[in-house]
């Protein structure tokens, strides 16, 4: 890996190499300090040669904005055996082929009545809902990470202008597809959950049923595009029309 | 082939949870889905030990107990381990850590606990279900798994059957019902992820004062009353999190995430319970006092390889699942 710099593509390298104890059988293997859309070339590269390396001795690898946490069968494996599997393949990491990575285009319906905070957004950024709607469609996100819920796709960067701190009170009640942001991140929410995004539209790809087969629509260094389509391709696409509560 | 015959039983009541486990979902956390799984992974293998199955075979996980009526449609053989809730065959008491015969028409009972707070009720091979992502753990708030595939507990009237008959019916070698309250437990705690952020006071104070369990405590985590722990981070980016970590949120008061807990999270930890200690925080009631002892690893591991020597097989839970 090359520590000094920035590597042949250009991508800075992984800033902050740790192995960290997390659990009893579980290492935490820390690459960078801060959340970058270029740190998902070097997780996604990391992710996929630490499955090879662990093999049948891997329990769990989850990947984040910055980390990627292995639980590793300790019954099998010996803890100095899983640093030194890590080590190796560190020492040998090449950032993944961005150009490779998977390009989706969700198509979302941007409504008042399923996105109820288009106005709230709109209003901090002092600019029309048209507007964010152009504005958060025209911009090609990153996804980070999965979690939160199964199928759940942590993605940014939004602009600045639409960064939108979360809810002060949760909704208890997100309907499933939902399209939101907090800060300077966006998502979709799989299923019918509680959540304190604020919610733009909904789409009516159904992102719990490729998660609950164990085929996850997006995956950490994908890239995602959002469509705005019309409420009668939203309901012809299978989508539900059914209003958001403000204060669900 | 031999069809063997269908045995089930029936909820007449239920009480304010109960739900199909097994040792949980792995190689999935992620696609961002929890591990779920017996909470008591250890009275939860005692419960299939008794009647040999197989560790990880579905077995109801019952919480609290509270006035969950279950009527057993078919002569069988089953098998009771965990908290004491009281249980009941029509008039008999019944000792957790015990398998027993059950004739159809009698009904099981579950109330109040008298000691710990989850008690597992495991049948002849294992409930049937349909496994979602190589478990059939329910998962209320992902709506994976259980008797129905939907994630949801037991309802008033719901059937749930079994195929096997016991192999072996086997007497404990110590008595569950004679062992230490779960009340005041010391949890093992190996020290790890940011607890170097913290103050020097809040560490002692960690390791030497109890905590109290809080009400809200459930599935994903339990959260623990106490003095106030200060970290100097105070933003992190999220990352995994592991079965039994300590996390510190801003007000100070840590929380032990347990099997539903979420995938990632950004709040600094003191480090994990072991696995071991995860299962004995299961099995606190709010209101419990609890400590923690600093444990290494090597201890940590020394003793989960002596409790899974118990029952002379390998860890109950399945190994990684090929992606």
């Amino acid at each position: 890996m090359h520590l000094d710099g920035h590597d042949k593509m250009g991508l800075p390298a992984p800033s902050a190499v740790r192995i960290e104890l997390a659990a009893m059988d579980v290492l935490m293997v820390r690459l960078f300090d801060s959340i970058d859309e270029a740190n998902m070339p070097w997780l996604v590269a990391a992710d996929r040669a630490l499955r090879d390396a662990f093999g049948s001795a891997l329990i769990d690898l989850v990947p984040s904005y910055t980390t990627l946490m292995l639980h590793y069968d300790c019954l099998t494996l010996t803890h100095a055996e899983a640093c030194r599997r890590i080590e190796t393949v560190l020492a040998d990491l090449t950032p993944a082929d961005a150009e490779l990575a998977q390009r989706h285009e969700i198509p979302v319906w941007y409504d008042e009545s399923v996105g109820p905070e288009l106005r709230r957004v709109a209003q901090r950024a002092g600019i029309s809902v048209a507007e964010v709607v152009r504005r958060h469609s025209e911009h090609e996100y990153h996804v980070f990470a999965l979690g939160f819920a199964p199928g759940y796709g942590f993605m940014g960067l939004v602009e600045p202008e639409l960064a939108t701190p979360r809810l002060t009170t949760p909704r208890r009640r997100v309907m499933a597809g939902s399209v939101g942001i907090a800060e300077r991140q966006t998502a979709i929410y799989p299923l019918l959950s509680p959540g304190g995004w604020n919610i733009l539209g909904r789409t009516a790809i159904p992102l719990f049923e490729y998660a609950r087969r164990g085929e996850p629509l997006l995956n950490p260094g994908d890239r995602v595009r959002f469509v705005p389509v019309s409420r009668e391709e939203f309901v012809r696409q299978g989508g539900d029309t059914s209003p958001l509560e403000v204060s669900a | 082939m031999i069809t063997q015959a269908l045995y089930t039983l029936r909820v007449v009541q239920s009480g304010p949870l109960a739900l199909l486990v097994d040792a949980g979902r792995f190689g999935v956390r992620h696609l961002g889905v929890t591990q779920g799984g017996a909470a008591d992974w250890v009275s939860f293998s005692w419960a299939n030990w008794l009647l040999g199955n197989p560790l990880n075979a579905a077995a109801l996980e019952i919480v609290v107990g509270g006035g969950l009526v279950i009527e057993l449609e078919r002569d069988a053989t089953l098998a009771l381990a965990g908290a004491d809730l009281q249980a009941r065959l029509d008039d008999e008491p019944l000792q957790p850590g015990s398998a027993f015969r059950v004739v159809a028409g009698q009904r099981l009972y579950f109330q109040q606990p008298r000691n710990g707070l989850r008690a597992y009720l495991a049948v002849p091979g294992g409930f049937l279900a349909s496994p979602v992502l190589d478990s059939v753990s329910a998962t209320p708030r992902e709506q994976l798994g259980g008797h129905q595939g939907d994630g949801a507990p037991l309802r008033q009237g719901d059937r749930l059957s079994w195929q096997g008959v016991a192999q072996e019916v086997r007497r404990l070698p110590f008595a569950m019902h004679a062992a230490p309250p779960f009340q005041g437990d010391c949890l093992a705690l190996v020290p790890g992820a940011q607890s170097a952020h913290f103050t020097g006071a809040s560490l002692f104070r960690a390791f030497n004062t109890p905590w109290q369990v809080d009400n809200r405590a459930d599935r994903m985590g339990v959260r623990l009353c106490g003095p106030r722990l200060e970290c100097r981070l105070h933003s992190m980016v999220s990352e995994g999190i592991p079965l039994g970590a300590v996390q510190v949120p801003p007000d100070g008061q840590p929380i032990v995430l347990l099997n539903d807990r979420q995938t990632i999270g950004g709040y600094p930890r003191l480090g994990a319970l072991t696995p071991l200690a995860t299962a004995r925080l299961a099995q606190c009631l709010p209101g419990d006092s609890i400590r923690f002892v600093v444990s290494s690893r090597e201890q940590a591991l020394a003793r989960y390889r002596a409790c899974l020597a118990q029952w002379h097989v390998q860890a109950p839970r399945p190994l990684s699942r090929k992606s």
